[in-house]
């Protein structure tokens, strides 16, 4: 078994990108991706697209893309996971390397979600749960699922209207740095709590916006990495779960369960204790499709104890100099969330930390050199857990 | 009211006006192409339209329908390890067991969670505002469906009653939860 490194990184300016079409926003991604990494379209052996789809308009994505990329006839698919789309692009491609099935392999993720008008596009989000009984004669929308959870969190651990605020906060404060966020804006508290309800108890800032960007990611084989860059960054480990369709059959509506699950399988192969699982990693990269996802992921990766999550966010401990900064590079929350594309964009953002490459006033302290992503799908559907690290990990 | 009105009343109107838009573009420019009004950049707007409305089979759970008519409410309980589900299923696919009996369900449990939905869905839009909530009820399943009741008093825990109500305006059979 070989092991997996990232050789070169893509991304888009996110946001509203209606000044291209979905190939050629791609492209932009693709061409930074090869660029880094020294390669042409002929050395990339297979390509793997993640793009959940529907909210633009071509079907085949992948063969548009393939095409517009100049990457046909190599091998491709598109792949869903919902809004943990990227991360399950990645794992096709890390496991198609890391079997020896390929040495080169092309990861890209987008959505052009603008080409949808906005009704639709929240009427598509809200369809993503169990569609028959959830949906059909509820109505439930992407915010509202999530609100459910802060409800009952709020009821049960004492959580604030302020303690969301302040990942907002934080997460816009770090957006402002990022050539690459939606919103390069920072917002005070008291913008926040103004801001109007979407689904209560969530606000409009509480939400990331709908969005259009691409990612990408070329990963090698130990080999092939070695004769590439003096610099590569290693995937460690990946850890994936899943979740009941229906929300009504969750049991206790206070964390993510498919997240905790997957954290646990992706820490156990890389050998970190979940109880100070924060003491290995210098960054994360975690799903804050909403203030309180991200909150939630605080206590299912291990850094804060369960019902003590908001009290980080309170604390203001995930800030860069804190016990761990989180999404630093603005979060789905700032930087935005163009479904497909997430996953692959924490990879890239997490891989320019590492390599002390993450833009003014946005890079964390790196001292152990390792890092780690938190992709959730849905609501809390599907997890994907992924570390990475500068140092080689053991085959 | 039922759903062919409330189509014509609710979306009609949009439809209306981005076919006459489309019109109005060709006439001027030969082509739908429009200018994004933030951006300026240039659109073309998509000529041809997708509705979609599924057809979905109900046939393996249709005693849930026939009694949620007669005002009733049912789970399926598998008589093997006597999980009781809800939404119903005909499988216990645990124990690959098929034709599930039923059971009725009180309806009486407790409020886990709840929220607004203020910004709806655009097939949505025609209701009010609407309280979704999920109830544990009694015997230990929870169901999810519209809270009835005044914002001001609900309140995580509390005492509700699933009820069988008509869905207005379209008037379709469905259920909702109530305070206790
Ligand atoms: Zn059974």
């Amino acid at each position: 078994m070989s092991n997996v490194a990232i050789v070169g990184t893509g991304h888009t300016k996110f946001g509203v990108r209606t000044d291209v079409n979905l190939q050629e926003l791609t492209w932009e991604a693709v061409k930074q991706a090869l660029e880094e990494a020294n390669l042409e379209q002929k050395d990339i052996e297979m390509f793997v697209v993640g793009n959940a789809g529907g909210w633009s308009s071509e079907p085949l994505s992948a063969i548009a893309i393939g095409e517009y990329c100049n990457l046909a006839p190599k091998g491709t698919m598109r792949v869903e996971a919902a809004c943990a789309t990227g991360s399950a692009a990645i794992r096709i491609a890390y496991q198609a390397i890391k079997s020896g099935e390929a040495k080169v392999a092309l990861v890209i993720g987008v959505e052009q979600m603008n080409q949808s008008p906005h009704p639709v596009a929240v009427e598509m989000m809200g369809r993503a749960g169990n569609y028959f009984w959830e949906f059909e004669n509820f109505g439930l929308t992407f915010p509202g699922y999530y609100a459910l959870y802060a409800t009952r969190r709020m009821a049960k651990y004492g959580m604030k209207e302020e303690d969301l605020g302040s990942v907002a906060v934080k997460n816009h404060y770090y957006g402002s740095y990022n050539p690459y966020a939606t919103f390069q804006k920072q917002i005070k508290m008291e913008d926040y709590l103004k801001s109007r309800v979407v689904a209560y108890p969530l606000k409009l800032y509480d939400a990331c916006p709908i969005t259009d960007g691409a990612a990408a990611l070329i990963l090698a084989s130990e080999e092939v990495a070695r004769k590439i860059t003096d610099s590569p960054v290693w995937i460690v480990s990946q850890g994936f779960a899943s979740g009941t369709i229906n929300l009504s059959k969750r049991e206790e509506f206070l964390t993510i369960d498919a997240s905790r699950v997957a954290t646990e399988e992706a820490y156990k192969r890389a050998k970190i204790d979940f109880s100070d699982a924060w003491r290995y990693f210098d960054v994360a990269d975690v799903h804050d499709c909403f203030t309180i996802a991200e909150i939630m992921a605080y206590e299912d990766l291990g850094f804060a104890k369960r019902g003590e999550g908001h009290l980080m966010a309170r604390n203001g401990e995930t800030y860069i100099g804190g016990k761990i900064p989180v999404n630093v590079d603005g979060g789905l929350k700032a930087k935005g969330h163009p479904i497909g594309a997430t996953g692959v964009s924490m990879a890239v953002s997490i891989t320019r930390q590492l390599l002390y490459r993450a833009h003014k006033g946005t890079q964390a302290d790196i001292r152990n050199g390792m890092g780690i992503t938190h992709n959730v799908g849905g609501t809390g559907h599907y997890a994907y857990i992924t570390i990475y690290s500068t140092r080689k990990p053991n085959a | 009211m039922g759903t062919l009105e409330i189509k014509e009343k609710q979306f009609n109107e949009i439809d209306k006006r981005v076919l006459e838009q489309i019109d109005q573009l060709i006439k001027i420019y030969g082509m739908p192409i429009m200018r994004e009004p933030k951006t300026n950049n240039p659109l073309w707007v998509d000529v041809r339209d997708l509705t979609q409305r599924y057809v979905i089979p109900i046939g393996k759970i249709y005693k849930f329908f026939e009694y949620l008519n007669q005002g009733k409410l049912i789970g399926t309980k598998c008589p093997k390890c006597g999980t009781i589900y809800f939404p119903p299923q005909d499988d216990c696919t645990s124990c690959r067991l098929s034709g599930l009996t039923t059971v009725e369900l009180s309806g009486e449990g407790e409020l886990l969670t709840y929220t607004i939905i203020t910004v709806k869905p655009l097939s949505f839009m025609h209701y009010q505002d609407y309280i979704v909530g999920i109830a544990r009820l009694k015997e230990g399943i929870n169901v999810l469906a519209w809270v009835n009741e005044d914002p001001k008093n609900i309140q995580v825990g509390m005492k509700v009653k699933l009820s069988v109500v008509k869905r207005e305006p379209e008037g379709y059979i469905t259920y909702e939860l109530r305070k206790a």
